[in-house]
């Protein structure tokens, strides 16, 4: 990264640090977090259903498996390499390939059979709804 | 052609800009990452800019820089909050400089489940690579 050599003032640096921390901390578009593998997820939710998005750019459906146990979710895929042609050469290769598997636990059982997935533009949601048995139960209180 | 063994990663760098202008979008961006090859006759490059459809990717050339620019517009309905988040959404743009003559009236370009191929055809001149040595 070409930088100018330019001494900063304390207000400009106390500046960019409070964006920094900013960036950092903002839980509507988080960035660069701490990720427990490939691929990175986030997980959205509200009262009944938790989904799980992640980016899988350019996989065959048929090579991801999505199961659920319980409140465990697996993903699991692979990604294949590009075919390149006869007597191509790489002038930069950065786009990884190869298996991968993630497991995430939720904080409830997931009704299995209501599980759905969709892929679009290279983007995997999973809807998990909450298993009916594991929803809240409100408890009337009765005056004696 | 053998593949050197890329590991899949999860991490998204997030664009720095050189000079300091800024984008107008106010949304994060990030540099997709990118697998460039050479055949005989093309010059291909390959994205990934999951979130993105054709619709909302602009490719330019200019002079011998090409830049990828593609707008992701994805949002969670309302009623979601996010949890847990491991990755960023925003947009992503990058350029190149392309060492080779470009037939810029044949490039053909599509995005298919969030990955951008390019295939760019080499012009004339560029194409003739081989050059006969004589005795002299």
């Amino acid at each position: 990264m070409y930088r100018r050599f330019r001494t900063p003032t304390v207000w400009q640096e106390m500046d960019r640090l409070q964006r920094e921390m900013d960036r950092v901390f903002r839980a509507s578009s988080p960035s660069r977090m701490g990720t427990g593998g490939y691929p990175a997820m986030n997980i959205w939710s509200n009262e009944d259903n938790a989904v799980i998005t992640t980016e899988l750019p350019g996989i065959d459906l048929d090579d991801i498996d999505i199961s659920v146990v319980g409140d465990t979710m697996t993903l699991s895929g692979k990604r294949s390499a590009e075919e390149l042609p006869e007597g191509a050469r790489y002038h930069r290769q950065e786009r990884g390939f190869g298996k991968f598997t993630r497991s995430i636990k939720l904080p409830y059982t997931v009704d299995g059979d209501k599980v759905e997935a969709t892929y679009n533009r290279g983007v995997l949601s999973i809807e998990l709804p909450r298993a009916e048995s594991d929803k809240p139960r409100k408890i009337q209180v009765r005056s004696a | 052609m053998e593949h050197k063994n890329q590991p899949l990663e999860a991490e998204k760098h997030e664009i720095t800009t050189i000079d300091e202008t800024e984008r107008t979008r106010d949304r994060q961006c990030f540099v997709p990452r990118a697998d460039i090859y050479e055949t005989d006759d093309h010059i291909i490059v390959v994205a990934d800019i999951p979130g993105a459809d054709e619709n909302s990717t602009d490719i330019t050339i200019e002079k011998n820089i090409l830049t990828i620019n593609a707008n992701v517009d994805w949002s969670m309905s309302e009623d979601y909050g996010l949890n847990y988040g491991e990755y960023g959404i925003g947009d992503y743009q990058r350029s190149f400089t392309l060492s080779d003559e470009i037939d810029r009236e044949n490039i053909e370009a599509t995005v298919s489940n969030g990955v951008l191929r390019l295939q760019l055809p080499k012009a004339g001149p560029a194409k003739t690579k081989k050059i006969s040595v004589k005795a002299g």
